[in-house]
C-alpha cells in the first residue's frame, strides 16, 4: 500500500522541510546578540537547533501523510518514537528542542488517532444511553460549574494562589460574556473591547482617588461611562461592514490607550494610578486597621482578621458580576431586541427588509457589551489597586476575543471553558513565559482551521418558526 | 518655509515606506476580500532578515554599500515571500469558504504567533544596525535653517518609485496581472476559464510579502533600529493608508501611504509628537465614516 506512494510522500515531506528551512535559516539560524561595545551586534549560530527542528518537521510531515492514507498505527508509532526521543536524556542543543520534539510526536499521534476518537464519540452519543447522557450533561454542566464556583472558597485546596486564579478567570469569563453579546449574538467583530474596560477602570480609579467615591457608587457610573463611549463610537461606525468595523474598533482602542498614556495631567500617564481603595462591605474596609472614622470588616462581624477575607470577598463580587452579565444576556435573548441581534448576525439585508433598524439594534448590543466591560474594568481597578495603560493593550482585546471564539461564538458555557483553558492553564504553567503567547497565537489559527465554530458550536437560533424534525438541527 | 520643506522631504520618505506595505494589504483585500492582519509582521520579519543580511555582508567583507543593499534587498524579498506564502497556505487557504470573520481571526493569531516567534528566537531588545549609507547634501538654506536631503532618503524614494512602476507594469501588462484582475472580479468564473485561482492567490501573497520586505529593509536603513514589535504599528498605519486611498486600488495605496506620511510628520512637526499616532488612527476612523470607499476606491455593491 505504501510502496507506490512512498516517493510522493517523501517528496512532500522534503518540500515541507525545504520551506521550513527557508523560513528558519536567517531568523532562527542567526541569533543576533549584543556584544561588548555600545552599538555592536554579533551572531550566535543556532544551526544545530535548526537542523534538529527540520528533522522533526520532516518526520512529522511524513507521519501525517501516513495517517492520511489510512496507516494510522505506523503514524502513531512514529509519534510515540518522537516523543520518546524528545523525553530521553539524549543530548540536544537546547532545552526547548526537547519540548519541540515531544510536542511534535504527541501532536502527530493525536492527529493520527483523531478520526477514531471522533468516530467512537459519535457512536457513543448515538446509543440511547449516550444520547440521554449527552442531554443530561448539556443541561446540568452549567449548574455543576456554578455550584463548584460557589463553594470554591470553602474547599480545602483554595489557598491564596487558587483564589487569585479564580478571580482572574472569572474576570475573563465576565469580559468574555460581555463581548459575546457583541461578537457572538450581534455578529460584530470588536477588536477594541479593552478600551471600554480601560474606561471603566480609569473611571473608578479617578473618581475614588480624587473625589473619594466608593466602589459601589462608582460601579454603575463606570458602566454608564463605558456605555456612553460605546454609543459615541458606535453611532458613526456601526453601518460599516464586518472587517472594516473590526479595524475601526481596533483604532479606537489604540486611541483610548494613547490618550491615557499621553494625557499626563488627567491620568498620570505611563506611571499609572496607585493606592486605589478596594471595595467595602456596608462601609467597612478590608484591612488590619481601619482608617479614621471607619471600621474593618473583621471588627464589624466580630471575627479575627485574615488577609484572605479580602480575596474571598473580591471573588464573590466578580462571581456575582459575571452571573449578572450572563443572566442579563439570557433574558435579552428572549426580548425582541435580542432576537433582532441574532437575526442581524445571520442576514442583515433581510432584517432591513423586515423593518429592523440595523444601526439602532447594533448600537444597543455595542453599548450593553461596553457597559459590562466598564463594570469589569472598575472591578479590575479595585482589585489591583494600581492601574496603568500597560494593562489595556491590543493583546488584551485579542485574548478576550480568543476566549469568545474558542468557546464557540454565542455559547455561554463555551466562554467559561475557554477562559479556564486560555487563562487558567497558562497561569499554572507560568514557566512557559514567552512560549505562552506563541502557543496562544498558534491555537487561534488551529481552532479556526479545524474547529471554526469553537469548542461548543452553538449557532442554534433562540427561536424557530418551524420546529425541525428531531436530529436535523443545524 | 525651510522648516516646511524639510518636513515635506521627511514625510515623502516615510510615506514611501507606508505605501510599499499598503500595497500588500490592498492587493490581498482586492482578491480575496480579507484583511491580512499578519502583513505587518511580514514587514517586521523582512526588517530582521535585512539586519541579519547586512551583518553577514559585513562578515564577508562586502564593503561597497550599493552591492550590499542590492544583495540584502534580494535576500530579504526572497525569504520574506516564503513567509507570505506559508502563512497563506497554512492559515488562510483552509478557511476559504468558512464564515466571514474566520480568516481575520486566524490572521490575528498568525500575527501574535509571528511576533512572539521572533521575540523568542531573536530576543526582545531593540536591534541597532543597517548603518550602511550616510551623508547627504544641503538643498538650500533659509532663515538660518539648512534643508538637508540625505542620500538615504533619495535611495528610499527611488527604490519605491522603481518598484511601484515595475509593479504597475506587472498588474497591467503581464499574464499574472491579468489573472489577478480576473480573480478579483469573479473568482469562480476565472477558475472556469482556466485560471489557477490557488496559484494566483498564493502569488499575490508572495508579491505583497516581497514589497513588505523591501519596506522592512528601508525602515531599517532609515531608523537604524528595529525590534519585534515594529510590525504592529507600521501594519496598522499602512492599512490606514490602504483604506484612505481606497482599498483594492493600487494607485490608491501609494497615494494613501504618502498622505499618511504627510499627516504623521506634519502633526509631529507642528503639533505634538505624542499624539501623532492618535492623528493617524483618527484619520482612519474619519475616512471610514465619511468615505468608506477611500479616495480612489470604487463603491462596493452589496449582493444578496
Amino acid at each position: 500500500m505504501v510502496g507506490p506512494r512512498l516517493p510522493a510522500m517523501l517528496k512532500d515531506a522534503g518540500l515541507t522541510t525545504l520551506v521550513a528551512a527557508a523560513l528558519g535559516i536567517f531568523i532562527v539560524g542567526f541569533r543576533t546578540v549584543d556584544v561588548g561595545s555600545r552599538t555592536g551586534l554579533g551572531f550566535d549560530y543556532e544551526f544545530a537547533d535548526l537542523g534538529v527542528a527540520l528533522v522533526v518537521i520532516f518526520v512529522g510531515r511524513f507521519g501525517l501523510s501516513l495517517a492520511s492514507i489510512g496507516l494510522r498505527w505506523p503514524a502513531i508509532a512514529l509519534g510515540a518514537v518522537m516523543a520518546a526521543v524528545g523525553a530521553s536524556p539524549l543530548e540536544l542543543p537546547s532545552g526547548f528542542l526537547h519540548w519541540f520534539v515531544v510536542l511534535g510526536g504527541v501532536l502527530l499521534a493525536i492527529r493520527a488517532a483523531w478520526p477514531w476518537a471522533n468516530q467512537a464519540f459519535a457512536t457513543a452519543v448515538a446509543t440511547p444511553g449516550g444520547r440521554a447522557l449527552d442531554r443530561l450533561a448539556a443541561k446540568w454542566i452549567g449548574v455543576l460549574m456554578l455550584g463548584f464556583a460557589l463553594v470554591l472558597p470553602a474547599l480545602p485546596f483554595a489557598d491564596q494562589k487558587t483564589m487569585d486564579l479564580g478571580v482572574l478567570i472569572l474576570t475573563y469569563v465576565m469580559l468574555g460574556w460581555g463581548l459575546n453579546i457583541v461578537v457572538g449574538l450581534a455578529g460584530l467583530l470588536d477588536l477594541g473591547y479593552v478600551a471600554f474596560y480601560a474606561v471603566g477602570a480609569y473611571a473608578y480609579a479617578l473618581l475614588s482617588t480624587q473625589h473619594g467615591l466608593g466602589f459601589w457608587a462608582v460601579l454603575p457610573l463606570a458602566g454608564m461611562f463605558a456605555a456612553t463611549f460605546g454609543v459615541l463610537l458606535g453611532f458613526p461606525v456601526l453601518r460599516l461592514r464586518g472587517d472594516y468595523l473590526a479595524i475601526v474598533t481596533l483604532g479606537f482602542g489604540e486611541i483610548i490607550r494613547l490618550v491615557i498614556l499621553n494625557w499626563v495631567d488627567f491620568t498620570n500617564g505611563p506611571a499609572g494610578i496607585g493606592s486605589i481603595p478596594g471595595p467595602t462591605l456596608f462601609g467597612a474596609v478590608f484591612a488590619e486597621t481601619a482608617p479614621a472614622g471607619k471600621q474593618t470588616v473583621a471588627e464589624m462581624l466580630g471575627i479575627p482578621f485574615d488577609s484572605n477575607q479580602r480575596l474571598i470577598f473580591l471573588y464573590y463580587i466578580i462571581l456575582v458580576l459575571a452571573l449578572v452579565t450572563n443572566l442579563f444576556t439570557q433574558r435579552m435573548r428572549a426580548l425582541p431586541v435580542g432576537r433582532a441581534w441574532e437575526a442581524l448576525r445571520e442576514d442583515e439585508t433581510a432584517c432591513k427588509a423586515l423593518g429592523i433598524n440595523p444601526t439602532n439594534t447594533k448600537l444597543t448590543a455595542f453599548a450593553i457589551g461596553a457597559m459590562f466591560a466598564g463594570f469589569a474594568g472598575s472591578f479590575f481597578a479595585a482589585k489591583q489597586r494600581f492601574i496603568s495603560p500597560e494593562s489595556f493593550t491590543f493583546i488584551e482585546s485579542a485574548i478576550i476575543l480568543a476566549i469568545v471564539v474558542l468557546g464557540g461564538m454565542g455559547s455561554q458555557i463555551g466562554v467559561v471553558l475557554a477562559a479556564i483553558l486560555l487563562i487558567g492553564l497558562p497561569e499554572w504553567f507560568r514557566d512557559l513565559g514567552n512560549y505562552r503567547m506563541l502557543a496562544f497565537g498558534l491555537a487561534m489559527v488551529l481552532i479556526m482551521v479545524f474547529r471554526p465554530r469553537g469548542l461548543i458550536a452553538h449557532r442554534e437560533p433562540s427561536i424557530r418558526l418551524h420546529p425541525v424534525a428531531s436530529g436535523g438541527s443545524g | 518655509m525651510a522648516y516646511f520643506t524639510q518636513q515635506l522631504i521627511n514625510a515623502i520618505t516615510l510615506g514611501a515606506i507606508y505605501g510599499l506595505i499598503a500595497i500588500g494589504y490592498t492587493m490581498v483585500y482586492g482578491i480575496i476580500g480579507m484583511i491580512n492582519f499578519a502583513h505587518g509582521e511580514v514587514f517586521m520579519i523582512g526588517a530582521f532578515i535585512s539586519l541579519i543580511g547586512f551583518m553577514i555582508c559585513n562578515l564577508l567583507g562586502i564593503g561597497s554599500a550599493p552591492v550590499a543593499i542590492v544583495l540584502v534587498l534580494l535576500i530579504a524579498m526572497a525569504f520574506s515571500s516564503v513567509y507570505g506564502w506559508a502563512v497563506e497556505r497554512t492559515a488562510y487557504r483552509p478557511l476559504r469558504g468558512s464564515f466571514r470573520l474566520a480568516p481575520l481571526i486566524s490572521a490575528i493569531g498568525v500575527s501574535i504567533a509571528l511576533q512572539n516567534y521572533v521575540q523568542l528566537v531573536q530576543g526582545a531588545r531593540p536591534k541597532p544596525g543597517g548603518q550602511v549609507v550616510s551623508g547627504g547634501f544641503t538643498l538650500f538654506s533659509a532663515d538660518g535653517f539648512d534643508v538637508r536631503v540625505s542620500w538615504l532618503q533619495i535611495i528610499i524614494v527611488v527604490v519605491t518609485l522603481v518598484l511601484m512602476a515595475g509593479f504597475t507594469w506587472l498588474i497591467a501588462r503581464t499574464s499574472l496581472g491579468r489573472q489577478q484582475r480576473a480573480c478579483e472580479q469573479d473568482m469562480r468564473m476565472a477558475a472556469l476559464l482556466g485560471v489557477d485561482v490557488d496559484r494566483t492567490i498564493s502569488l499575490t501573497f508572495v508579491l505583497g510579502a516581497a514589497l513588505a520586505a523591501v519596506a522592512g529593509m528601508l525602515f531599517l536603513l532609515y531608523y537604524g533600529v528595529i525590534d519585534f514589535f515594529i510590525g504592529f504599528l507600521a501594519g496598522i498605519k499602512a492599512f490606514t493608508a490602504a483604506v484612505l486611498g481606497g482599498i483594492g486600488s493600487l494607485p490608491g495605496a501609494m497615494l494613501g501611504g504618502l498622505l499618511i506620511g504627510l499627516i504623521e510628520v506634519f502633526w509631529a512637526g507642528y503639533f505634538s509628537s505624542e499624539y501623532k499616532d492618535v492623528a493617524v488612527f483618527a484619520i482612519l476612523v474619519l475616512v471610514l465614516i465619511f468615505r468608506p470607499t477611500g479616495l480612489l476606491g470604487k463603491p462596493e455593491i452589496e449582493k444578496v
